[in-house]
């Protein structure tokens, strides 16, 4: 049965609660698949045989309470993941084996997930086109030598092109919700602090956060609510109350305030672009929804202050990537030399682009006017949704500037690169939950996503948004599967 | 301001990223145009402004201090590029 790829994780929920498929059926079919799909390079380790033997064992001895009975899941490259190499898409964690699970994972498998691999992404999650991996680029299942977006890309493309039915991605500034845009999935990027930052590897820990990218909204809903739990082992991990948010998913929006940000129309976005988030607002008010026309004044000033933020907060996590307790050494003639090698070959060209600019913006005499600079401007933009919350209930805007860009294209120019994040950004900054659901293709047939951004700990309203207006775009992907011969 | 060959070489030197000249004139491009861009933030006026330095508005919780992982030294030992009995070796430091 080699369809089982196609469908979603609530149906495939359902089907082996019901006995019509199993644990091994499932899992079998997912490999299969993955075992055809080697070009599009989406995993960095595979743990096939190990997944088959418990699929095997979850069926001897089945649990049909559990959320996700007998699943087969792969998850991105950042999750430590106990006993299987975790490498963040680095040559410097290239042989790294966790000696601990990431609460995230955890959730997961004790649900009853079970665990195909490790998906490939951008190192240390630093890029938007998943070309900044040391184990090379993901091909975009939309089409060929495309990317498929970053840093979550490789978890983007194993949900377009069925290879796993569900995984999960990390988002700092974007990681999450462009990739799901580029490949026409739905991807959510919680609110700061609703999943447990704990063994996942740090790349900005102030914007870090954990979030499911799905095949549909009802799908991410289940997911979100398995992997959203307090943890004492993140400081930053916040009690509240979670819901139940497939159970109480609903697509009535009647009689809510969605606001339209007038700063989100920039120069030089692509008509489509700017029909599709018209569209989006037709949808809405279908949906029974009021409009509210929303001002975020500081909205262009996101992206240079979370080039500061992120950076300097990277700078900081990576030094303890110095040779000695794990990863990949140099020789050096002395133990600074050691450590100025190690890092200097271990770390790929963006990864040492960051760690210099963070180390710049802290470094004496600067401080004041970088760091300290961009944390006052991060609070303009926390202080604009604020202001804007008390108008609406959410707000829609486009999720991406353009559709996915071709392999190469913009890997010259840094700051080009960076503006792909321009629409996601400022919702890190904020520490706010934001969905990105596909809602349409462009001229090309590339996908096209639609960001909807909640208030703090309001996932629930976002995703009833979101699946309203699933309902309305009946959004279907473009692929051919031309990379199965 | 532009950032030039020298300063390159100084934040290498804080990083601990060696950087040969002709990796430092490529880092000096890229930092050059990257600042240019950050540069936007000095339109606004922020004197007033609170500085935010984490969204998550609450107060750190305190626990016991208590060791959780117990015989573990072992893996973590594998991990490391190279270790002697039960410590992790460094070139030698002190002559």
């Amino acid at each position: 049965m080699s369809e089982v790829t196609t469908l979603s994780l609530t149906d495939l929920v359902q089907n082996i609660k019901e006995k019509k498929l199993s644990s091994h059926e499932v899992t079998k079919g997912f490999i299969d698949r993955s075992e055809k799909s080697k070009i599009l390079n989406t995993y960095i380790t595979e743990d096939f045989s190990s997944a088959l033997e418990k699929a095997k064992s979850f069926d001897n001895k089945p649990n049909f309470d559990l959320k996700l009975p007998g699943i087969p899941i792969a998850v991105k490259d950042l999750f430590c993941t106990n006993g299987v190499k975790t490498t963040a898409g680095s040559k410097i964690l290239n042989n790294f084996i966790p000696t601990y699970e990431s609460t995230v994972t955890k959730n997961i498998w004790n649900e009853g997930g079970i665990l195909l691999g490790k998906l490939n992404c951008d190192e240390f999650a630093m890029g938007s086109s998943n070309e900044t991996s040391f184990f090379g680029n993901v091909q975009n299942p939309i089409d060929k030598n495309l990317v498929p977006g970053g840093s979550s890309g490789g978890s983007a493309a194993a949900i377009a092109g069925n290879l796993t039915p569900i995984t999960i991605g990390t988002d700092t500034g974007g990681s999450i919700r462009q990739p799901a845009s580029f490949t026409g999935t739905v991807g959510l990027k919680p609110t700061y602090g609703s999943c447990s930052r704990y063994g996942i590897v740090a790349f900005a820990s102030s914007l870090d956060q954990a979030g499911p990218i799905s095949k549909n909204v009802k799908d991410c809903a289940l997911l979100q609510e398995i992997i959203s739990t307090y943890d004492a082992k993140d400081s930053t991990s916040i009690e509240f109350k979670r819901k139940s948010y497939s159970k109480e998913l609903t697509n009535n929006i009647k009689g809510k305030k969605i606001g339209i940000p007038k700063e989100y129309r920039v120069d030089g976005m692509p008509k489509e672009i700017e029909e599709l988030w018209t569209k989006g607002i037709e949808y809405v008010k279908n949906c029974g929804a009021q409009i509210v026309d929303i001002s975020l004044p500081h909205t262009n000033y996101a992206l240079p202050a979370y080039y500061i933020v992120a950076p300097a907060e990277a700078s900081s996590n990576l030094a303890r990537y110095d040779g000695v307790k794990y990863g990949f050494r140099s020789k050096g003639e002395n133990l600074i030399d050691m450590y100025e090698k190690t890092r200097s070959e271990g770390f790929g060209s963006e990864v040492q682009r960051r760690i210099m600019i963070g180390t710049y913006v802290l470094s004496s005499g600067y401080y004041d006017a970088y760091y300290l600079k961009a944390q006052k401007v991060r609070k303009l933009i926390k202080n604009d949704f604020d202001d804007a919350y008390k108008k609406v209930d959410a707000i829609l805007t486009p999720s991406t500037p353009s559709s996915a860009f071709k392999i190469g294209e913009k890997t010259n120019d840094p700051v080009s690169m960076y503006l792909n994040d321009i629409f996601t950004v400022p919702v890190n900054l904020a520490g706010l939950p934001a969905i990105s659901i596909p809602a349409g293709l462009d001229a090309k047939g590339y996908p096209l996503g639609l960001q909807i951004i909640g208030k703090a700990f309001d996932e629930q309203n976002i995703l009833n948004i979101a699946y309203a207006m699933e309902e309305k775009i009946a959004f279907k992907n473009k692929i051919t599967d031309w990379w199965i011969k | 301001m532009t950032i030039d060959l020298k300063t390159i070489k100084h934040i290498s030197k804080l990083s601990r990223i060696s950087v040969d000249d002709e990796k430092a004139k490529k880092l000096a491009g890229d930092l050059n145009s990257i600042f240019e861009f950050i540069k936007k933030l000095n339109e606004l006026k922020t004197d007033n402004v609170e500085p935010l330095t984490s969204v998550a508005e609450t107060t750190l919780k305190l626990r016991p201090d208590e060791v959780k992982s117990k015989n573990i030294r072992e893996q973590i030992l594998k991990n490391s590029p190279e270790e002697n009995e039960d410590f992790f070796v460094v070139p030698r430091v002190i002559e």
